[in-house]
């Protein structure tokens, strides 16, 4: 008993030091959420006052009529289809690509290995204003697939996979050979059922850092009708700049997606951030 | 002890020599071939949309390439003229004070906060890995722009709360940067937490419980076992922190633009700005690459002091 007590930790007065500092940090970490969805029913009158109204006091609908008198529709869509587009293109092409580099033992591996953890070390954003010029001469700018494409292309997916497949055992690659399967066949039938909880940790982790990845959202679409949703806030911000309620509006639509996704999918997400990191 | 460090410096397929030894010629070929076939949709990827704008990027910071296209070879002048040119100093004096000062205060709070949760029930620890990692879910624009509101001279709750209306933070060069700063970190500590927790639940009981039987200290359990224990996960949370501090943007685009006279510059506004501002691609692309090679600097220069340690 005793020794439990002991190795948890501490004397209780640091106990409840600490617990009450966690809930202090708690509170100021989830409290500019809290203002977003809230301000967001708030008409001038309560976003304009003199003291703070913590709690709208008489709610009301019209800063999202008013968002939605913008083309946040199709901002949403837009977004949406980006995000899910880069998704389901990362994790096929990485699972693949990690499967092969863990479990194949060809030349070149440790070579390409290593370029892929070099370029995760680079800073993405310098080549985006870069690539903004090759997608000029591919015609894309402008156009959704500009987001999609270099966010299939960053290398965190594959060194992710590469992670997981190293779980598999030999073994069983080995008896699906000599049963007689194919290649394909043996990593749609053996392979792909034992990365699973690691697909799921990289679609999740794709998805709300697409969703977030405001930096090439802003370099690669300029007109009104490809903007992402947090593309299109920005703007408003830029046009609108003391129209909170509307901003706000525009905030909690951009927000709740995905922090209903992130809260949904938790486990396989925390699980998969962990798993790239602490084997690398 | 020794277990311990053992287990931390043993690398996945370390002990291999040669990627290929004791694998007949025929194997060799077949397994290259598919190896290849597997990676080659990542691949195209991968060369398509970042080796090819890395090459672009280094190649036009040699070109004079401005707002009438490009006008040739430039060889050195656009690395020559950051030497010179006052705004980019005080990018790069503002990107360092950013990174000296986050870099820290995140890795040893988002410590600080593991070692708190990391035993309690997994109810609870989840519940604060969730707490700390919302800024980063809800995302930059979204957490700006409600922060933007706090800060506001007549309107925000930061000045009606410490009767201050009217003291704006964000347009005075004293206060602006620290609380870009300030935000930077509110996002940034959910990743290393979430890290941490898991470091730390994988340190190995058994060691600590001998040593406390031993008679260690909680200090001394805490800088002899669990320290060396996750000093790999340290330094992946200080290069990821260092590398997303130095592309600080999308908080000073929607707060600041730079402003005022300068005072929240960094080197990453100041290559967005020199391409929508000024059309300069030669002088962007530059400062893109020094960059680059500032960030590698850092990160090599943790992996000496981690190795040393």
């Amino acid at each position: 008993m005793n020794k439990k007590a002991d190795l948890s930790g501490t004397s209780t007065g640091y106990k409840i030091f600490s617990i009450v500092i966690l809930i202090a940090l708690a509170i100021f970490f989830i409290f500019p959420l809290y203002w977003i969805v809230t301000g967001s029913f708030k008409d001038a009158i309560a976003i304009n006052a003199r003291e703070p109204q913590w709690f709208p006091v008489a709610p009301i609908l019209d800063n999202y009529i008013r968002l939605f008198s913008k083309p946040a529709f199709r901002w949403l869509a837009n977004i949406v289809i980006i995000a899910v587009s880069a998704m389901a293109l990362t994790c096929l092409t990485a699972s693949l690509a990690g499967y092969a580099l863990a479990k194949k033992r060809f030349i070149g591996r440790n070579i390409l290995f290593t370029i892929i953890i070099c370029a995760m070390a680079l800073p993405k954003q310098v080549i985006v204003l870069p690539l903004l010029q090759e997608m000029n001469f591919l015609h894309l700018s402008d156009n959704l697939l500009a987001v999609i494409l270099p966010t299939v292309g960053w290398p965190f997916g594959v060194f992710l996979m590469k992670q997981f497949s190293e779980t598999i055992p030999t073994e069983i690659l080995e008896a699906a050979r000599v049963d007689g399967a194919g290649e394909v066949r043996t990593f749609f039938t053996v392979v792909f059922p034992m990365i699973k909880p690691g697909i799921g940790a990289l679609a999740i982790f794709t998805f709300v850092n697409t969703w977030n990845d405001y930096f090439l959202q802003l370099v690669m679409l300029t007109s009104e009708e490809n903007f992402t949703l947090p593309l299109g806030i920005a703007k408003l911000q830029g046009e609108m700049s003391s129209d909170f309620g509307l901003i706000m509006a525009g905030a909690c639509l951009a927000a709740l997606p995905i922090v209903a996704v992130f809260l949904a999918f938790q486990k396989y997400f925390t699980q998969g951030i962990a798993m790239g990191a602490v084997k690398g | 002890m020794a277990q311990a460090t053992a287990t931390v410096t043993q690398k996945p397929g370390g002990n291999k020599p040669k990627e290929t030894s004791g694998m007949s010629r025929a194997l060799v070929r077949r397994e290259t071939i598919s190896g290849y076939l597997f990676l080659l949709p990542s691949l195209i990827f991968f060369i398509g949309f970042v080796v090819v704008p890395m090459g672009i990027c280094v190649v036009y910071s040699f070109l004079d390439y401005g707002m009438a296209g490009v006008e040739g070879f430039a060889g050195l002048d656009n690395y020559l003229r950051m030497l010179s040119d006052k705004t980019f100093h005080k990018g790069f004096i503002n990107t360092v004070l950013i990174v000296v000062v986050a870099v820290p205060t995140v890795t040893a709070f988002s410590l600080w906060v593991s070692s708190a949760i990391y035993q309690m029930s997994s109810f609870t620890r989840s519940f604060f890995r969730c707490v700390f990692y919302l800024p980063v879910v809800t995302g930059t624009v979204a957490v700006t722009v409600v922060w933007k509101w706090m800060f506001n001279p007549y309107n925000g709750l930061l000045n009606q709360l410490t009767g201050n209306v009217g003291f704006d933070w964000l347009g005075n060069p004293n206060t602006a940067i620290w609380c870009i700063i300030m935000i930077l970190f509110t996002t940034s500590i959910g990743q290393p937490i979430v890290l941490y927790v898991a470091a730390l639940g994988n340190v190995d009981n058994s060691i600590i419980e001998a040593a406390q039987v031993d008679g260690a200290t909680k200090l001394q359990v805490f800088w002899k076992i669990k320290w060396p224990a996750i000093m790999p996960t340290t330094l992946y949370i200080l290069v990821i922190t260092t590398i997303n501090s130095f592309q600080c943007f999308a908080l000073i685009q929607l707060l600041t633009s730079g402003g005022p006279f300068f005072s929240t510059t960094t080197i990453m506004y100041q290559i967005f700005d020199t391409v929508y501002k000024y059309n300069d691609f030669g002088y962007a692309n530059a400062m893109g690459v020094v960059l680059a090679i500032i960030i590698a600097i850092f990160s090599a220069i943790q992996f000496k002091l981690a190795k040393t340690d």
